[in-house]
């Protein structure tokens, strides 16, 4: 295994010094490092300019194997993360069959290891094929060899408040988390975007805000109720934001994530019925944009997660009604947290570690990777250039899918390397 | 005029009356032995009608035949779309045969929009009625026959709709119609009421610069027009109103009601009517109605659009002007 040497990096953008990966983890960190003897053939990269993170961790991903290896496969899936900057993604249990058992559990965890682009950790299902009528075996996943923790039916919300309380109840024993997806169905029934002047304008049924606000408060009230662990998935309205400060102020153990999208993108572009932009839940408003990055800012938003949701070609190339919900995150999530808040002032490096790397693989709970950059810790890091700009060209994704709502727009900042455990899967921008 | 028309947004007021006074030189037409002009002879409409929808695509038929247009006749529904295949692998085949214009309608709100600027057709595009977004063609026959009825001798001042009210009266959160008529109206200088039950008002209807009304006998002794929408009975199964009877008693309009309306008020339905429902038989049939009238015009009014997008897009210099009968000369 080859050691890395980084001459000049600016660690979470403190001043430069020399950081020297080798034998898996972070060997050496200050000025004028040399390879010792033992490290072979020691490659040495310029890091001027360059800001060194730890690896990425997406609690949020869609890698659709098993099931629908037409849009995204474990492989591709992890290659577009690496090259996102990530080291590790929770894979979310709506594949075909549904990850409600730990049989397919282990098959997700497996392919993730055999494809060695970044660590992959399986969320299981809550409810037996994302059904809502009957818990799936949490604890035999819990036990298995992918030691599951967070458990979700994202796609669906686990609406039944019985069911729901069960399972919060449920995963205590294990330390595992329910992660909600929060929409109301009867108040989502057809709905195809945010609820407001726009919808009733452009005649598409909406999709309120108080469909997501009435979940995720009752969530926290049954949360704190049976003393348990809830993750609120993507966050996506001002009111949202509010509910989650509250149960936080009242010291109830809620987190929450928000998307790229939701934090980048308004609903005006649904008037150009181009289903690029349909995604669940739904891009909201102006205001409700401005308060999540309030919200993530000031810690209230936990996590950005991307939601990565690749659609095959004909899924997007139709009528808005007929459309896949859903986009590709994985790729620009970095330079979007860049544009939406260490560029304007609302995060710096440091919190862009917290709420992409520490705080999800806290969530998660997993001990090798959102570790700080320190001699000892597992040589997961990422090289970002933050001075760099780059136009995103759909065609250019590792991801088999092409449905990122980004394409032709000019975003700041490139990910040069990302090492995993010390092996580099992206170097100079490119895949290992 | 734009190349396509999607909405009744897509119209400024210049727009709006050139359509009219093209469909009223076009009307004429109506009542002489030979109906047919040669305006659009070697070009092709295709009908694309992916929801049911007889009475609207035989009125674009008739337009588009009676200004001698080749007309393919495309119906989705019990062919390939049952079968899986998309708008766009129709639309491709439909630009496979050479369509100038292709007038769709869609239950999916902004499919003609997709079709439009998706680079799936080049040819111009009419939106026959998407889902419940627009149905722009509808809007302007309704502006049309209140036109003839009230503004083009009547008019207060000019000649168009300033100032005329007009009350739409029923589903408006799901009424194509509604939604078209308070956006062309308004350019036409009209002044709308729209009238339902709060459920079945969108969110944000409050930004459409239109008046709203929840009691409909407050707004009838006003308005120079009434306009009543089609309301299915299936959606008091959506709690939308507890039942049809309660709905008919508080927005239906019936013979009591229309004794409140002044002596020139005009009765309109965009059809088809759920009669008994949001209008009686008697009024239907009475003599303020010009339900059928609107039938007639139709096929004027979707003329006018069809010239003069397909005149535009020939590129030919006489673009606006209405076109000459065979039988004149
Ligand atoms: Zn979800």
């Amino acid at each position: 295994m080859s050691a890395y040497l980084i001459r000049a990096v600016s660690i979470l953008g403190g001043d430069a010094t020399d950081l020297l990966l080798h034998g898996g983890v972070v060997a050496a960190i200050g000025a004028d490092l040399t390879a010792t003897g033992d490290t072979g053939d020691t490659v040495e990269i310029d890091g001027t300019g360059l800001v060194a993170l730890p690896g990425l961790v997406d609690l949020h991903t869609h890698l659709r194997e098993p099931g629908r290896e037409d849009a995204e496969t474990v492989e591709s899936g992890t290659q577009a993360a690496a090259l996102g900057g990530f080291t590790a993604v929770h894979a979310m249990a709506n594949t075909e069959p549904v990850a409600d058992t730990a049989g397919v559990v282990e098959q997700v965890w497996r392919l993730g290891r055999e494809a060695g682009y970044c660590d992959v950790y399986p969320i299981g299902a809550v409810t037996v094929g994302l059904q809502g009528q009957q818990l799936a075996e949490l604890g035999a996943m819990a036990d298995s060899a992918a030691r599951v923790r967070v458990f979700s039916d994202d796609g669906k919300c686990v609406s039944d408040a019985v069911l729901m309380r069960r399972a919060l109840e449920y995963v205590k024993a294990f330390d595992g988390v329910i992660a909600q997806h929060a929409q109301e169905p009867r108040l989502t029934e057809g709905a195809q975007m945010n609820e407001g002047e726009l919808s009733g304008r452009l005649g598409l049924t909406g999709w309120p805000a108080v469909a997501e606000e009435a979940i995720i408060a009752r969530d926290c009230l049954l949360t704190a109720h049976v003393g348990s662990r809830l993750h609120v998935c993507h966050v996506s309205t001002a009111g949202s934001v509010e509910i989650v400060r509250d149960a936080k102020r009242k010291g109830w153990n809620v987190t929450a994530e928000a998307c790229p999208h939701h934090l980048l993108l308004t609903d005006d572009l649904a008037q150009t019925y181009d289903p690029i932009y349909k995604v669940n839940p739904p891009l909201r408003t102006a205001a409700d944009g401005a308060a999540l990055r309030a919200g993530l800012a000031d810690g209230t938003i936990d996590i950005v997660a991307t939601d990565h949701a690749p659609h095959p070609h004909e899924d997007k190339d139709c009528e808005w009604a007929a459309a896949a919900f859903g986009m590709l995150g994985l790729e620009t999530a970095l330079s979007i947290v860049q544009e939406t808040m260490v560029d304007p002032g609302l995060l710096d490096w440091e919190g862009v570690a917290d709420r992409m790397s520490y705080a999800p693989a806290r969530i998660g709970r997993i001990a090798d990777h959102g570790r700080p950059i320190e001699v000892g810790a597992p040589a997961n890091v990422v090289l970002y250039d933050p001075a760099a700009r780059r136009t995103v060209v759909a065609s250019e994704s590792a991801s088999l899918s092409r449905n990122t709502p980004y394409a032709g727009m000019e975003l700041p900042g490139r990910v040069v390397a990302t090492f995993l455990r010390g092996t580099a899967t992206v170097l100079d921008g490119k895949l290992q | 005029m734009k190349r396509h028309l999607l909405s009744a947004a897509d119209l400024t007021r210049d727009d709006a009356m050139l359509v009219l006074k093209t469909a009223e030189e076009l009307r004429s037409l109506a009542d002489r032995p030979i109906k047919k002009l040669p305006a659009l002879r070697g070009r092709t409409v295709v009908n694309l009608f992916f929801e049911d929808s007889t009475r609207t695509r035989i009125s674009f038929e008739a337009a588009a035949k009676r200004l001698s247009a080749d007309v393919i006749n495309f119906s989705a529904k019990g062919s390939s779309l049952s079968k899986g295949e998309s708008l766009k692998d129709t639309a491709l085949t439909l630009e496979a045969m050479g369509a100038d214009a292709v007038v769709v309608r869609h239950g999916a709100s902004g499919a003609p929009h997709r079709l439009a600027h998706s680079g799936w057709v080049r040819s111009s595009v009419v939106n026959a009625g998407d889902g419940t977004h627009e149905h722009p063609t509808q809007a302007l026959l309704d502006a049309f026959t209140m036109w003839r009825h009230l503004g083009k001798d009547g008019a207060r001042s000019g000649d168009n709709l300033e100032g005329r009210r007009v009350a739409i009266v029923g589903d408006v959160l799901h009424s194509r119609v509604a939604r078209s008529n308070a956006l062309l109206l308004q350019t036409l200088g009209a002044e709308v009421t729209l009238v339902a039950p709060p459920t079945l008002f969108p969110v944000g209807i409050d930004t459409w610069g239109v008046e709203t009304s929840y009691d409909l006998d407050a707004v009838l002794p006003k308005a120079d027009v009434v306009m009543m929408l089609r309301v299915q009975r299936e959606r008091m199964n959506a709690s939308f109103f507890p039942t049809a009877r309660e709905y008919s008693r508080r927005y239906g309009l019936d013979g009591k009601r229309m004794r409140a309306l002044q002596d020139h008020t005009i009765v309109m339905h965009p059809g088809p009517m759920v009669r008994g429902m949001e209008i009686t038989a008697d009024v239907a049939d009475s003599d303020r109605s010009v339900i059928v009238e609107q039938v007639t015009n139709g096929v004027a009014v979707r003329m006018a659009v069809l010239y003069l997008l397909l005149s535009g897009a020939n590129g030919s210099d006489h673009h606006g002007e209405a076109p000459e009968s065979e039988t004149d000369a």
